[in-house]
């Protein structure tokens, strides 16, 4: 048995072994075609095997709806557990467990509605954790409600009318919240920036909450055509300590904006953008926010002597 | 001390007879932040220490501060105290302490007091306003009438010659008077005090100690009632704590290490009470944002291998249900905690009620069964924490230990457990999990199997609560869902062959079984010897394990004319307009014994939100068995 020691996230490999793509594979992903979430899978899977993740101490909790079934196609653990209630199985699982990698997989419904409350608390425990939001803006799974984030008058079977409330901003929500320490956006189909996403996530030390604007193309295609098709929809927010990209891939986008993630006023106001275009990049980082897992591991591996003297002694308190 | 000694010799050498007693009930009673229940817990505490048997029960008010000599604002306590073991609060008061007349008025309405009892009542109401002044005569005029014997007592006027403020510090001044009236040793009282008021300044200790030692004095002088209780003294080491406090014990010598919760009363003084201790046990608190979070947070830390408990009341086990049903469908090891209160909704939250049994038992979608335990006294809510995670672990299971107010702010003395090493597991395994094996390798005849844990090498699996097969995928084929399903009741009926055919207290035939489960078993039972002193053929059986249930019943009731549930819920009364043996909806283990056994299991049962006292179910006896037992 291995006692649990607190400050091992990094987990050395035995000589010689090396984990390919196909490690961290499991069953064919049963998304519809042309879904975003598969090259996100993509994406996930070439972060694990760049970090060279071990598959056993690696886990990924999700809710339920289209994106939650994902810990199903990783060959790694994985808890698909209840609509909404990701960030605390999630919590629980990092709470005394540091060695192990935790990501969250969370749709639009299960986190920015049936799991709002928990969402808002999982940013101000700031566990070492990597959050993927998959905003597809509908409810897919139950095919084709309105779901928080979808735009204003969004047709769908709820509101066949036309939606009637202005759509959260999951990331204008994220950075309003105490304690917050990292807050990205990135797209489905531009995988160069979702991949440099995902490797600056997950090297954050505390809760990286990274939103993934994601393609529908079941319910959502008149949604999202036009951001993918136009040139102009997207926006990059640059910084040396934001989401870099080498030269040739930044060329590729034609409005860059310089934005400095440590400012979190000015993250605020670019997270106000989404109005008139996508910002993408890293709009906050703050790597000193206090971590509530350092605490939840701060006194593990007790002796049993000493576990059974500190009961002795408050037992001693109640002796006649 | 002398407890064979009839006289007593005081500073001011007043001697008397004190007249011997085997038990005596006292309760002291308040506005809210007066102190009694300090007093009571010490009264108590000073008791069991001289080895008297002892319960005591707290009278809580449902607000923090409700308004001052008002009927409902009671806030107090009773102690039961006795030559041998107390577990229960016994039917009416003998000595009613009270700092206002108006507080008594709840207390009598639940019946509490007798012609005969004596109430010690603050007198400065008497030359208060002339509001306060009329209100206090009517009332001593009523109690008068009611039978109750009245002294009246200048307690502020006592105190203000030792504090400047009375009102901290006239709960010490009774201590000081009940320990006359009872013959409670000084100098175990005086210690109580510096245990009590450890944290304070040794002026604030020499001003509570000099309160007592005037409040003694006092009585010794002014009163004519003086008492006492025999005690034996037990080699045996005993710890004196709350069924609370108790289960805050269990969990920590339950090697559990995330204690989960979100506040709710009368769950939540648990964790206050093991909240100093548990880090240095080698666990911790988590406080959620919610009871969802709560036991979502749990069934993680207990998925990726950490012994996990999450402690609720009745509304919190509403919202953890869906959660409970995953840990039921992934069969996830956890010990749920419910200290059940007066429901539905809100309800009473700060009274007694057996009333969520049947919500845990089929409170889920689907088939959810689970392990159901219930502790029927203090010292079993230590060591049924211990059972639960022993039975988490070994059946992959959620286990609940359903205890109530009763036992939660009850105090008992009880045998000092000794903690044992092999309670604590260690770390969770996470040696390479074996080759061939399947997440849900379920055995054909137990359902039982083996759960890799985060970090096991090669046990890599996804845990879902959509219906799966044994490699934990997503089961398409519908015939996988009926094995799934089998397999996890059957791990229920290997549990049941391990239980024994419980005992019957009393004789094993006979004309009335009376059966019970939780906080009720001390009522019952005293109930049922009282009764066969007078003649009567009654038992009682009172069942702890209630998922699966306990074996034998059948046969145990067929010896019996009649067999009647004794609870703390609701059920309809015949005779009540409109209902009738078609419509009658039973109290909630009768419901249940009715389908189990397919006999008809009778009930007696209410919701006043109080422990049901020894003459509540005499009373009830009397009318079943049409005989005397009542002197």
């Amino acid at each position: 048995m291995i006692a649990l020691q607190p400050d091992f996230c990094d987990i050395a490999l035995p000589e010689g072994e090396h984990y390919s793509i196909e490690d961290y594979a499991s069953s064919k992903a049963r998304w519809c075609s042309g879904c975003g979430a598969h090259t996100i899978l993509n994406s996930v899977q070439k972060l694990c095997n760049d970090k060279q993740l071990p598959p056993e101490k690696t886990v990924f909790v999700s809710g339920i709806g289209c994106s939650s079934r994902f810990p199903h196609y990783m060959k790694t653990y994985g808890f698909h557990g209840l609509h909404g209630r990701a960030f605390p199985v999630a919590c629980g699982v990092k709470f005394r467990r540091p060695d192990l990698n935790v990501f969250v997989i969370t749709g639009d419904g299960d986190c920015c509605s049936i799991g709002a409350g928990h969402w808002v608390h999982a940013i101000r425990y700031n566990m070492k954790m990597v959050v993927l939001l998959f905003d597809n803006a509908i409810y897919g799974l139950t095919k084709k409600q309105t779901s928080p984030t979808s735009p204003f008058g969004t047709v769908s079977n709820t509101h066949p009318a036309g939606s009637v409330l202005p759509p959260i901003n999951p990331i204008q929500a994220t950075l309003g919240l105490p304690n917050v320490s990292f807050v990205a956006q990135t797209v489905d189909w531009k995988p160069a920036h979702l991949n440099a996403t995902l490797k600056k996530a997950f090297d954050h030390p505390g809760l990286a909450f990274v939103r993934i604007v994601q393609r529908c193309p079941i319910w959502m295609r008149d949604s999202y055509e036009p951001t993918v098709k136009d040139p102009d929809a997207i926006t990059v927010l640059n910084h040396e300590n934001g989401i870099v990209l080498d030269e040739k891939a930044l060329k590729k986008f034609r409005h860059v904006n310089e934005h400095d993630p440590s400012d979190i006023l000015k993250a605020r106001e670019a997270a106000e953008m989404v109005k008139e275009t996508t910002p993408i990049g890293l709009f906050y980082q703050n790597k000193e926010a206090i971590r509530y897992d350092e605490y939840g591991a701060h006194n593990l591996g007790t002796a049993v002597e000493d576990r059974i003297g500190a009961i002795n002694s408050m037992m001693d308190r109640y002796a006649i | 001390m002398q407890s064979t000694s009839n006289t007593t010799t005081t500073k001011t050498d007043i001697i008397f007879d004190r007249k011997t007693i085997k038990e005596a009930v006292v309760e002291i009673v308040s506005d809210s932040g007066e102190g009694a229940q300090k007093c009571g817990q010490s009264l108590g505490a000073i008791s069991a220490k001289m080895g008297n048997g002892v319960w005591t029960v707290e009278i809580i008010p449902a607000e923090i501060q409700p308004p001052a000599r008002s009927k409902a604002g009671a806030s107090g306590i009773r102690v039961r105290m006795g030559s041998n073991k107390v577990t229960n609060m016994g039917d009416h008061a003998d000595i009613v302490v009270a700092l206002n007349e108006q507080v008594l008025y709840g207390r009598i309405d639940q019946n509490a007091y007798k012609s005969g009892t004596y109430l010690l009542i603050e007198n400065k109401w008497a030359t208060h306003t002339p509001e306060t002044q009329k209100a206090y005569e009517e009332s001593l005029a009523q109690f008068k009438e009611l039978g109750y014997i009245i002294h009246e007592i200048p307690m502020e006027k006592e105190c203000l010659k030792h504090v400047s403020d009375a009102r901290k510090g006239k709960n010490m001044w009774v201590l000081g008077l009940l320990c006359n009236i009872y013959d409670r040793d000084l100098e175990i009282a005086a210690n109580q005090i510096k245990y009590v008021f450890r944290k304070k300044s040794d002026k604030i200790i020499q001003s509570n100690l000099d309160l007592l030692h005037a409040g003694y004095a006092w009585a010794n002088e002014n009163l004519p009632m003086h008492f006492t209780i025999p005690s034996r003294l037990s080699d045996e080491d005993f710890v004196v704590m709350n069924g609370n406090e108790a289960l805050s014990l269990g969990v920590m010598a339950a090697d559990i290490e995330v204690c989960s919760m979100y506040p709710i009363t009368p769950a939540t003084s648990a964790t206050h009470a093991m909240a100093e201790t548990i880090e240095s046990a080698g666990g911790i608190i988590h406080q959620a944002e919610d009871e969802i979070a709560a036991i979502g947070f749990a069934i993680g830390a207990s998925y990726a291998g950490k012994t996990a408990v999450t402690i609720t009341s009745g509304p919190g086990i509403a919202l953890k249900t869906e959660f409970i049903g995953l840990a039921v469908m992934a069969e996830i090891p956890l010990v749920i905690i419910d200290v059940q209160r007066g429901g539905p909704s809100t309800g009473l939250p700060t009274k007694v009620e057996q009333g969520d049994l049947l919500a845990v038992l089929y409170g889920a979608a689907g088939d959810a069964p689970k392990i159901v335990l219930a502790p029927s006294t203090i010292e079993e809510c230590f060591h049924y924490i211990i059972l639960a995670r022993k039975l988490a672990d070994s059946f992959r299971s959620p286990v609940f230990v359903l205890t109530d107010a009763n036992l939660a702010t009850g105090v008992q003395p009880f045998p000092r457990p000794t903690i044992k090493p092999d309670w604590f597991t260690g770390p969770a395994n996470q040696a390479p999990w074996k080759k061939g094996v399947k997440a849900y390798d379920w055995d054909a005849e137990t359902g039982l199997s083996d759960r890799p844990i985060p970090g096991q090498k090669g046990g890599m699996y996804t845990l879902t609560g959509l219906a799966h097969d044994e490699e934990s995928h997503v089961a398409y084929d519908p015939s996988i869902n009926q094995r799934a399903a089998e397999s996890r009741s059957r791990k229920l009926a290997a549990l049941h062959k391990t239980l024994k055919v419980p005992v019957v207290n009393g004789s094993e035939t006979g004309d009335l079984l009376l059966v019970g489960w939780g906080s009720t078993r001390g009522a019952i039972e005293e109930a049922v010897e009282r009764a066969r002193e007078k003649g009567a053929n009654v038992s009682s059986l009172h069942l702890h394990f209630l998922s699966p249930i306990e074996p034998g019943l059948k046969g145990i009731f067929s010896k019996f004319k009649k067999v009647m549930t004794v609870e703390i819920n609701y059920s309809d009364t015949i005779g009540n307009p409109l209902i009738t043996e078609e419509n009658r909806r039973y109290a909630q283990l009768a419901w249940y014994l009715r389908a189990h056994t397919l006999m008809d299991v009778d009930c007696f049962s209410n919701v006043y939100g109080q422990p049901l006292s020894p003459i509540q179910i005499l009373k009830m006896m009397e009318k079943q068995l049409d005989l005397t037992l009542i002197d």
